[in-house]
């Protein structure tokens, strides 16, 4: 009787329907904590981007007091509703699912950073980056100085980069390379940032506009430069209205 | 749990709940017939995660907790299992005990689930617990199934947490992320006058196979086992 096929079939689906009750009620019940840890390493990780992480850090709590946030469009323009009207909020907006949009329709967040205990003036521009690393997305925060020209800080984070090699620029090693950067020429065209090919290149090859590679991942490097420039460029408009207000 | 315990006391006296055969479930897989170093499996996940301490303990943890759940699991229903669909019976059984802590993870430990989750998912395809429900738990009651399973996990914790130990020692210095060698002098204001300078290749997968190598040399050594 165990081996007749009505039986296997029997078995089978009750198994299916078991296990499967079993892992949709877990995912169900776990599902809001799990939501709260990603919310959480969000914002550490935008908060990473100019100031230091510590495990002691109430990240919830810094964040609120420095971290003041809007959400625009490709020209630069403040978008508070989508056209339901319903609020927009910056750390809701799901940068992977506007990466796969035309850069013209993606919503673009900037985290506006006011100093670790919350001042009156902006220190810095916090903007989500979003590219192709070798394997599979890559992904992080860039921080800008207040004209948007200078990188003051960069975290990144992937999805499937190879451990010890395009893995590397979760590192704040590596990430520490790309302080003090512009993304401007003297001319005042945008050029961004390049990571070279290769490492330990010699410093007379590191100027403003580049930076160390890590060997062997060449092509998760060549994704980060590609995402950086593509970002720069979109948040360029944002960057012009603001100086263009700021001189009237 | 327990209450498997009381393994039908029809025909003869219950067996004492730790007897020397029921001991011996345990502490065989610890040594002589260590999933890793003697049977070689599960070697993959050994050389993934062992490169620090915290990860490879958590790890060493998942893999028991699925080991004796999936353990336990087939052995409940080793008589309902049709012997045509047994492996993929195993297989979903083990997915989502997997999965569950993945779940886990990613709910309690967000750092440790970015870190461990492609390697966690990767029980699902680790030798030893498969080999375990085939060998083991397809034809055991209950409570030895159990003890099956910690003996086996506990032996291939051990293994890799050892890994783990020389591996981060010298490739970062440090034992649970507390620096080691810094702490006994290795830094520029230290008595050695220097910092320690990190062996790279105990950070690489080739380490892991220097260390793993050795262990089984000194165990092989030791227990006298030849392959034949």
């Amino acid at each position: 009787m165990r081996q007749s096929n009505y039986y296997v079939i029997l078995f089978s689906v009750i198994l299916t329907v078991v296990l499967g009750g079993l892992l949709a009620a877990t995912s169900e019940g776990l599902g809001p904590i799990q939501q709260k840890s990603i919310e959480l390493d969000t914002k550490k990780q935008i908060l990473g981007a100019v100031v230091e992480v510590t495990p002691e850090m109430d990240v919830i709590e810094t964040y609120s007091k420095a971290i003041k946030s809007e959400v625009v469009d490709y020209s630069g323009n403040t978008v508070a509703e989508d056209s339901e009207g319903n609020k927009i909020v910056a750390e809701d907006v799901n940068v992977e699912k506007q990466f796969d949009k035309d850069p013209e329709e993606r919503l673009y967040p900037v985290f506006k950073f006011y100093g670790k205990e919350g001042g009156e003036e902006i220190e810095s521009y916090i903007l989500p980056v979003y590219g192709n690393g070798l394997w599979d997305n890559i992904w992080g925060y860039i921080a800008l100085d207040t004209e948007g020209k200078t990188i003051k800080g960069a975290v990144f984070a992937h999805a499937g980069e190879t451990p010890g090699l395009g893995a590397r620029i979760t590192e704040d090693e590596v990430q520490a390379r790309f302080q003090g950067k512009k993304l401007y020429n003297d001319q005042g065209e945008l050029v961004s940032v390049q990571m070279l090919k290769g490492e330990s290149n010699p410093e007379s090859k590191l100027d403003e506009h580049h930076v160390d590679g890590m060997s062997g991942a060449t092509i998760t490097g060549n994704g980060l430069n590609a995402m950086l420039k593509n970002y720069f460029k979109h948040y360029q408009s944002y960057f012009n209205k603001k100086g263009a207000t700021a001189t009237l | 749990m327990s209450t498997e315990t009381v393994d039908k006391p029809v025909k003869k006296e219950s067996e004492a709940l730790l007897s020397k055969r029921r001991k011996k479930i345990v502490s065989d897989p610890l040594n002589d017939d260590n999933p890793i170093t003697i049977q070689v499996l599960g070697i993959c996940s050994a050389l993934a995660v062992t490169t620090q301490m915290k990860p490879t303990m958590v790890m060493s943890i998942a893999v028991i907790f699925v080991i004796v759940f999936s353990n336990l699991t087939i052995s409940l229903i080793r008589k309902l299992i049709p012997n045509r669909v047994r492996i993929i019976v195993q297989l979903a059984v083990i997915a989502t005990l997997v999965t569950l802590v993945n779940e886990v993870l990613q709910a309690f430990a967000y750092d440790m689930y970015k870190e461990l989750s492609v390697f966690v998912g990767l029980i699902i395809t680790n030798c030893i617990i498969m080999g375990r429900l085939e060998a083991f738990a397809l034809a055991n009651k209950p409570y030895d199934s159990i003890l099956d399973g910690l003996g086996s996990g506990l032996g291939y914790a051990w293994i890799i947490l050892a890994v783990a130990f020389f591996r981060e020692l010298f490739g970062s210095g440090a034992i649970f992320g507390f620096e080691v060698f810094e702490a006994i002098g290795f830094s520029s204001d230290g008595w050695v006058g220097m910092d320690y300078q990190a062996n790279g290749i105990m950070v690489t997968p080739v380490g892991a196979f220097f260390i793993l190598g050795l262990i089984i040399w000194v165990q092989r050594n030791k227990t006298g086992y030849v392959e034949n």
